[in-house]
């Protein structure tokens, strides 16, 4: 808990020293900020280190297929008002990132930390959080990751142990099913785009029935929890019923939901709502997503998208036409291998748009929009592809490592 | 070429639609539409009766819980079974693909009974997972260019003597046996592992569908400009992988 930090170990302060050294020669060869690295230098000598580390810090633990980096910028600003936070703000999210990003921090009250879906059972029972937030789960990397369902099945049997108090979206029928078998849990209707991973239920596997907002299963009853907190609108709804302004700087319904989230596990650690929400406009772009840059002396606005669920999100928040939209799409190790995945977005959404494509997958997508039957130009680069938009900021959506080039090619 | 409409129905896309699956009811669609030849198509979901009377029917791939969920739901209503009986062509994929064979091993790990509509029997394979790109050749019978497709399952199916394999491998793991087949089919039942969806990179198996559907022995030619460009570029690629 905090203001009980018990000192670190010899073994534990050496390990911190050999990983903070790690990550010095790391940063010096050029391999990025080292904190990785860092990391898995530290652990290497201490294995016990990230749960000493996390041992004098109130934790709380941010998990989700998308927006989990942003949420915990937001949830970390927001516990600012509270005390000093440490945190992974860099997305290094699994235990080497971690345990580097917590090496950082000795003189923090708060640890908020960005959890890989992959580990967060792990994690949850290394560091002993006192809470997690669990925003959604969907289709993602399925060539390689394991399948969403099967995920909810471990975060459900991971964290049926653990006396956290679970932060969960009752709109997501699958977060629901991971959370529900622990003790306590702040239910919050923050919202689900993309429903087309939760038609089954996760329990019985009966259809679920989803009129309007609400789910059930008319075969085993399995439903949509009572929700005490709730994102209505622009609004924050808490469990007295008071609605609190969402003023952010980052756009979309998304961020929204990740906001709506962070104001309810915020209020787990005692910060009011409206000072967690106030806080939270300072948050900008999050490691160059939604930055508005200048290229070519145009205007691009960069957003990320890796999957269905991020993509129909993203056409929710972008200009309307005639907006020019660039779109770039790789398959690369991190992105995912199989392409299969453009055929769960719905294009036509596009429609009216002028849209140029890139990226090393520009025939799936051409061939995908052609599908669709919207107008398209295949370009060989992102600077052919602004030469050719017509006038009117550019809204450029691209896939992970898409949208890396995208950031070296403006210089973000 | 009969004036009504190409009745095209997707089933269960509730369970079976992990990996894009929609492309190829997409791709049969346009492909059609393109021909001037009106399509409606049902989306049937698993609580739903699959109706007899469609023309062609797809199938997708899933996991493994959703695909003996499939299995139950199919056998139990029959509409696929009736409808292939009425001459309906089905074309499936992955998990689909071991559905309408006679037997699959289900996420219990116990032999789960299919449709008995494909003669191929799957087993769940002792490897590593089959994942990466295909390159094969279709069964010459069928006339059609060679196949491009992406692969991500773990089964193993073997082919009987009632049906035909689909396709002769080049690269890539395909019925996982290690006899170098890919998929499966007889006169109106076709089965493969290949996703991308596999309509969208072999439009051709699109037209192959729609010619039977409609007893036809060819259709005008389309556009293909980006079907083809696609299909260079992931045949290229899987011949020499990056
Ligand atoms: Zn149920």
């Amino acid at each position: 808990m905090a203001g009980n930090s018990e000192p670190l170990s010899p073994r534990a302060k050496l390990a911190v020293t050999a990983g903070k050294a790690a990550a010095a020669v790391s940063r010096v060869a050029g391999r990025g900020s080292g904190s990785v690295i860092g990391g898995k230098v530290a652990l290497r000598f201490d294995p016990d280190l990230l749960a000493r580390l996390a041992r004098h810090l109130d934790v709380i633990l941010v998990s989700a297929t998308n927006g989990k980096t942003t949420t915990t910028r937001l949830l970390a600003e927001a516990l600012r008002a509270g005390g000093p936070v440490v945190s992974n703000a860099l997305g290094a999210n699994m235990p080497a990132g971690i345990t580097s990003a917590l090496a950082g921090g000795s003189e923090a009250r708060f640890g908020v930390i960005e959890v890989d879906e992959k580990y967060l059972a792990g994690v949850a029972r290394d560091v002993a959080p006192k809470a997690i937030a669990l925003l959604n789960l969907s289709r993602d990397q399925l060539d390689r990751a394991a399948e969403t369902r099967m995920l909810a099945e471990k975060w459900r049997e991971g964290l049926a142990g653990v006396e956290a108090i679970i932060i969960a979206n009752a709109d997501d029928p699958l977060i629901t099913w991971a959370a529900s078998s622990s003790p306590t849990v702040v239910w919050v209707a923050a919202g689900q785009a993309w429903k087309d991973d939760a038609w089954s239920c996760p329990s019985c596997g009966g259809v679920l029935q989803r009129p309007s907002e609400d789910w059930f299963c008319g075969e085993c009853g399995f439903r949509r929890p009572t929700p005490t907190w709730a994102l209505s609108g622009d609004h924050v709804v808490d469990p007295y019923g008071s609605a609190w302004p969402i003023q952010l700087q980052l756009p979309g319904r998304a961020n929204k939901s990740n906001a709506a989230m962070s104001a309810a596990a915020a209020a787990a650690f005692g910060i009011d709502p409206k000072v967690a929400l106030e806080r939270m406009y300072s948050v900008q772009a999050v490691a160059g997503r939604y930055d508005v840059v200048t290229f070519q002396q145009r205007e691009l606005r960069l957003l990320l998208a890796k999957n269905p669920a991020g993509w129909l999100e993203t056409f929710s928040l972008i200009d309307g036409p005639p907006t020019p939209v660039i779109l770039s799409v790789n398959a690369r190790g991190a992105d995912g291998t199989d392409t299969s995945w453009l055929w769960d977005v719905d294009y036509t959404r596009l429609a009216g748009h002028p849209i140029m494509v890139i990226g090393d997958r520009k025939l799936d997508l051409a061939v995908r929009l052609e599908v669709a039957g919207l107008q398209f130009r295949v370009c060989a680069n992102l600077d052919e592809a602004v030469r050719s938009a017509p006038p009117g900021r550019i809204e450029a959506i691209a896939n992970y490592t898409a949208f890396q080039d995208l950031r070296r090619r403006v210089g973000n | 070429m009969s004036e009504s409409s190409l009745r095209l129905v997707w089933v269960y896309p509730d369970l079976l639609s992990t990996y894009g699956d929609q492309g190829n009811a997409l791709v049969v669609e346009h492909r059609a539409t393109q021909r001037r030849v009106p399509v409606s198509r049902v989306d049937v979901r698993s609580d739903q009766p699959v109706p007899t009377s469609g023309d062609i029917y797809l199938i997708g791939g899933g996991e493994d819980r959703p695909q003996r969920l499939a299995a139950e739901r199919l056998r139990r209503d029959g509409g696929l079974s009736r409808a292939v009986a009425n001459g309906a062509i089905v074309f499936s994929v992955c998990a689909g693909y071991q559905i309408l064979g006679h037997e699959f091993v289900n996420d219990l790990g116990r032999p789960e009974p299919g449709l008995g509509l494909l003669d191929v029997v799957s087993v769940r394979g002792e490897g590593e997972r089959c994942v990466g790109d295909v390159l094969a050749d279709i069964d010459p019978q069928l006339g059609l260019p060679p196949l491009t497709g992406f692969e991500n399952h773990q089964g193993v199916t073997h082919v009987g003597p009632q049906a035909r394999p689909f396709a002769r491998l080049r690269m890539g793991k395909g019925n996982g046996t290690g006899d170098g087949t890919e998929g499966a089919f007889n006169d109106t039942v076709f089965g493969t592992y290949m996703h991308g969806p596999v309509m969208a990179r072999n439009p051709q198996i699109a037209d192959l569908l729609i010619k039977l559907a409609l007893d036809v022995n060819a259709l005008p030619p389309v556009d293909d400009q980006w079907f083809e460009a696609l299909r260079s570029e992931r045949i290229a690629a899987s011949v020499q992988p990056a």
